[in-house]
C-alpha cells in the first residue's frame, strides 16, 4: 500500500496542475479517453503488435527453440509457392488453400441464401416469433467446440444418429468424416448452421429497417410479392448483405476450430481433404519440428487474400440505392 | 510532504534489504525447474523422486511443473524457451530430440557424469539409438515396448484357447477373423466385435515401421537414417498385411468403435496392439478386463521385433547458463536415471526401467502382464524420427489412400517421396 502510494505522487501532482484545470466537460472527456487507453493498449499489444511481429517472422527460419534465428528472405514465400504447385494429396498447403476456397465460395452464399429465407419467414409469421429466433440463434452462442463433437458423434459411421436414420429407411449408410469426398461438406454443413442463427439476426434488423408504405405503394401497383421482393427488399436489404458479404466471406477464409475438434487427430483430414490455412498455420507452427517462419509466411499471404477479397467485395457491392 | 518522503526512504530501504536477504538464499539452495507433460501416474511418481532426492540434497530445489496437457507440451515448452524461462530439466519424447538438439534448446549431457559407454553397457539398446551428433542429449528412467493385448473371453466365445494367442502373423489373421463378430453378413458395418483393427494414428505405424517390414525381410530407412526405404517390395507386403485385417477379411477398423484402443478397452475388440502404459488405461477405465499380453507375433521366418520408444530426460539451454544449475541439474538427472528410479517408476506408472538390471529382474519378466513387455526389450528398436508427428502422418495418409482401393505398393510410393523430402530438410540443415 505505501509503495501504491508513493507511485501515485508524480501523477496526482501532474494531474493537479493540468487536469484539474480544465472545465468539467473538458474533464470528462479527458476521463472517458483514459478509459480507452485500456482497451487500445490491449489491442495494439495483443493483436496489432504480434501481427506486424508475423511480417517480420515470415523472413526468417523461425524456430521457437531457438535463441538466434537466421534470415532467409522470401525463401518460406518460394516454398509455399513451390507446395502450391504440387498435388493437393500430398502437399497439405495446396489442399489447404484448395479447400478454403470450397469453403468460402460454397459455404458463403449458402449461408447468405438459407439465413435470407429464415429472416423473411420470420418477418412474417405473428405466433412463435421469439420462439423460433430463440432456436435459429441458440447454436451461434453454444461453443464450436461443443458442437463439433456433438456433430462427430452424429456423423460416426456405424452409430451415429444419421446413419440410424439412413439404416431405418433402409438407405444406404454413409461415411460422413471418414470420407474425402464427403468430409469438407459434413464440416461445412455445421458450420453454416451454426453461423445461421448470426446472419438471420441482421437480416431481421434489415428488414425492420423497410418501411410498410413502400409495399402497401407497390401493392397498389398491382406488383406481384416476387417484383416486391426483387425491386424493394433485396436493393434495402444491401447494407446488410454486403455487410454479411464481407464478414462471413473473412470467417470462412480463417475456418479453423471446427475442422480441428471434427478430424481425426485435427489433421484436417482424412488425406488433407478438409484442412485450411489457418489449420496449417496451427500445425506448422507447433508440430514436433516448429516452422514458425513458414507458418508466419503463411499467415501473411492469407491476409493479403483477405484484404483483396474484402477490397473487391467492397467495391463490387457498395452501390447506393435510390 | 514530507512524510511521503520518509515513506519514500523506508520503501527504498525495505526494497534493498529484501534484495540482499534475496542473494543470500539464492547462495544456499540452487533452485531448478523440472518439466514434464500431465499424466497423474508419472506426476505421482516424479513427486517421490523429487522427495527422496531433495533428502539427499538438501541445497537444490526442485520446482516441479507437470500441469502442462500433453496436447499443449511442445507449445508451452516453445513459448517459455521464447521468453527465456522455463525447465532446466525436461521431460521429452526421445523422437524429439533431434528437433530440440537443432534448436539448440537441449545441452549433451557431460560425458564425465554420463559416461558414454556407461549408457551403453547398462541401458536398453533403444536407448543409444539416440545418440546423435555424437553425443546423448537425453537419458531415461524408462522404456516402453509394444506388445499385443488379447481379449480371453472373446477368445473362449470364438472357441480359441485363451491361453495361447497368435505366436505368428499367420496366427494372428486367423485368430482375428475367428474372433469377429458380425450382425449380419461379414462385412465392416455390420462389426459388433472386433478381431483386430490397425489403427496408423495409434501405433499401427510402428508396427509397420520396426516389426512388419523387418519381418518380411526389408528395412524401414537406411543405416545412417537419411533415406526412406520402406516403399520396397517388403514394405509392399508388409503394408499389405497390415490393410487387409480391415479391406480383405473384414475384421475391424480404426474408424469404427470409437477407435481400436478404446474398442479393446472396452471389451469389444479380440486383439490389439499397443504399448505398456495402456496396462493404465485399462486398470482405469476397465478394470474389469478380462485380457493377456503376449510378445508381437513372429514374422514368417520366425523373426521378433517390437517398436520401443521412451519419454526421456534432457538438460537444457537454461541451466547450462548457470554453472550452479548446471551442477544442480546433472546431479537431479543422475538421481533420476537410477535403476532403483526405474523399478519405482514400473510399480508406478507401468513403464519398464531403461536399465537393463531393473528389467531383466526376474519378478518383473514372470509377471503376466509387463513380462512379455520386458521380454522384448531385447530386440526393440526406436526409429530414429526427426519429426514424429509429420513422419506419421504420412503413414497415416497412405494408408488412408489404401483405404480408398489404391494398391498399397502405389500408395507407399507416392508418399515415400513425402517423407524423404522432410528427411531432406532436415539434414540440409545439419550439415
Amino acid at each position: 500500500m505505501i509503495l501504491l502510494e508513493w507511485l501515485q505522487y508524480p501523477f496526482v501532482w501532474s494531474y493537479q496542475q493540468t487536469v484539474e484545470k480544465l472545465s468539467l466537460p473538458k474533464q470528462k472527456i479527458f476521463w472517458a479517453y483514459v478509459f480507452l487507453f485500456i482497451p487500445l493498449i490491449f489491442f495494439l499489444y495483443i493483436r496489432i503488435y504480434p501481427t506486424i511481429q508475423a511480417f517480420g517472422m515470415s523472413f526468417y527460419d523461425w524456430n521457437p527453440l531457438a535463441v538466434e534465428q537466421e534470415f532467409i528472405g522470401f525463401d518460406n514465400y518460394a516454398e509455399i509457392f513451390e507446395d502450391v504447385q504440387k498435388p493437393a494429396l500430398t502437399s497439405p498447403t495446396r489442399a489447404a488453400f484448395e479447400n478454403t476456397v470450397k469453403y468460402v465460395v460454397i459455404g458463403m452464399p449458402l449461408q447468405l441464401v438459407l439465413s435470407l429465407s429464415i429472416a423473411l419467414m420470420l418477418s412474417e409469421i405473428r405466433r412463435f416469433v421469439d420462439f423460433y429466433r430463440v432456436i435459429f440463434f441458440l447454436p451461434f452462442v453454444t461453443s464450436t467446440i461443443a458442437v463439433a463433437w456433438v456433430f462427430r458423434w452424429l456423423y460416426q459411421p456405424q452409430h451415429g444418429l444419421f446413419n440410424v436414420v439412413l439404416a431405418a429407411f433402409s438407405l444406404p449408410t454413409q461415411d460422413f468424416l471418414d470420407s474425402r469426398g464427403q468430409a469438407l461438406f459434413s464440416i461445412l454443413a455445421v458450420v453454416i448452421w451454426q453461423g445461421l442463427g448470426f446472419a438471420v439476426i441482421i437480416f431481421l434488423a434489415g428488414l425492420k429497417q423497410i418501411p410498410r408504405t413502400y409495399y402497401e405503394a407497390a401493392e397498389v401497383d398491382g406488383s406481384s410479392r416476387w417484383q416486391s421482393f426483387w425491386n424493394i427488399t433485396l436493393p434495402l436489404l444491401n447494407p446488410s448483405i454486403v455487410y454479411l458479404v464481407v464478414l462471413q466471406t473473412i470467417s470462412f477464409l480463417r475456418m479453423f476450430a471446427p475442422v480441428l475438434a471434427m478430424t481425426s487427430q485435427g489433421d484436417g483430414g482424412p488425406l488433407n481433404s478438409t484442412t485450411t490455412v489457418v489449420l496449417r498455420v496451427f500445425r506448422e507452427a507447433f508440430g514436433t519440428r516448429s516452422k514458425m517462419g513458414y507458418s508466419a509466411a503463411l499467415t501473411v499471404v492469407l491476409f493479403a487474400v483477405i484484404l483483396m477479397v474484402t477490397i473487391i467485395q467492397l467495391r463490387l457491392t457498395t452501390r447506393s440505392v435510390d | 510532504m514530507r512524510k511521503g518522503k520518509l515513506f519514500t526512504l523506508l520503501v527504498l530501504f525495505v526494497m534493498l534489504v529484501s534484495l540482499t536477504v534475496g542473494i543470500q538464499a539464492q547462495d544456499d539452495v540452487v533452485t531448478i525447474e523440472y518439466w514434464q507433460y500431465f499424466f497423474e501416474a508419472r506426476q505421482g511418481a516424479m513427486n517421490q523422486l523429487i522427495e527422496q532426492f531433495e533428502a539427499e540434497n538438501p541445497d537444490i530445489d526442485v520446482v516441479h511443473n507437470s500441469e502442462i496437457p500433453y496436447a499443449d507440451f511442445i507449445t508451452e515448452v516453445s513459448a517459455s524457451a521464447a521468453a527465456g524461462v522455463g525447465p532446466d530439466v525436461v521431460t521429452l519424447f526421445y523422437g524429439w530430440i533431434p528437433a530440440w538438439v537443432e534448436a539448440g534448446f537441449l545441452v549433451p549431457l557431460p560425458q564425465e557424469d554420463f559416461p558414454q559407454d556407461w549408457i551403453e553397457s547398462f541401458f536398453s539398446p533403444m536407448v543409444s539409438e539416440s545418440k546423435f551428433q555424437g553425443e546423448y542429449w537425453a537419458i531415461p528412467t524408462a522404456v516402453r515396448a509394444l506388445a499385443l493385448f488379447y481379449n480371453k473371453d472373446l477368445m473362449e466365445a470364438a472357441g480359441l484357447d485363451p491361453d495361447s494367442p497368435p505366436e505368428t502373423l499367420d496366427e494372428l489373421v486367423e485368430m482375428a477373423q475367428a474372433t469377429t463378430q458380425y450382425d449380419g453378413d461379414a462385412s465392416l458395418d455390420n462389426i459388433t466385435t472386433q478381431g483386430f483393427a490397425a489403427a496408423l494414428a495409434g501405433q499401427s505405424h510402428h508396427w509397420f515401421r520396426e516389426v512388419l517390414i523387418r519381418q518380411f525381410g526389408g528395412v524401414p530407412y537406411s543405416e545412417d537414417g537419411r533415406e526412406v526405404l520402406w516403399n520396397s517390395e517388403a514394405g509392399c507386403e508388409a503394408f499389405s498385411y497390415l490393410a487387409d485385417f480391415e479391406l480383405e477379411y473384414a475384421t475391424g477398423s480404426n474408424a469404427l468403435l470409437d477407435g481400436a484402443t478404446n474398442a479393446f478397452v472396452n471389451g469389444l475388440s479380440a486383439f490389439h496392439i499397443d504399448g505398456s502404459f495402456r496396462i493404465g488405461t485399462i486398470n482405469n477405465n476397465n478394470p474389469d478386463l478380462n485380457y493377456g499380453v503376449t510378445e508381437l507375433p513372429a514374422g514368417p521366418n520366425g523373426d521378433r521385433s517390437t517398436f520401443g520408444s521412451y519419454w526421456t530426460h534432457g538438460i537444457t539451454r537454461n541451466a547450462a547458463e548457470d554453472e550452479a544449475k548446471m551442477e544442480a541439474a546433472t546431479r537431479f538427472l543422475q538421481f533420476i536415471t537410477t535403476a532403483e528410479a526405474g523399478t519405482l517408476w514400473v510399480n508406478e506408472v507401468g513403464e519398464l526401467p531403461a536399465q537393463l538390471e531393473a528389467a531383466s529382474n526376474p519378478d518383473l519378466l514372470a509377471d503376466p502382464i509387463l513380462g512379455p513387455f520386458a521380454a522384448s526389450l531385447e530386440y526393440a528398436r526406436a526409429t530414429f524420427f526427426i519429426d514424429e508427428s509429420a513422419q506419421r502422418q504420412v503413414l497415416i495418409d497412405a494408408y488412408e489412400l489404401v483405404r480408398e482401393g489404391v494398391d498399397p505398393c502405389e500408395a507407399l510410393d507416392l508418399f515415400a517421396p513425402v517423407e524423404q523430402e522432410l528427411l531432406d530438410d532436415f539434414w540440409a540443415s545439419q550439415d
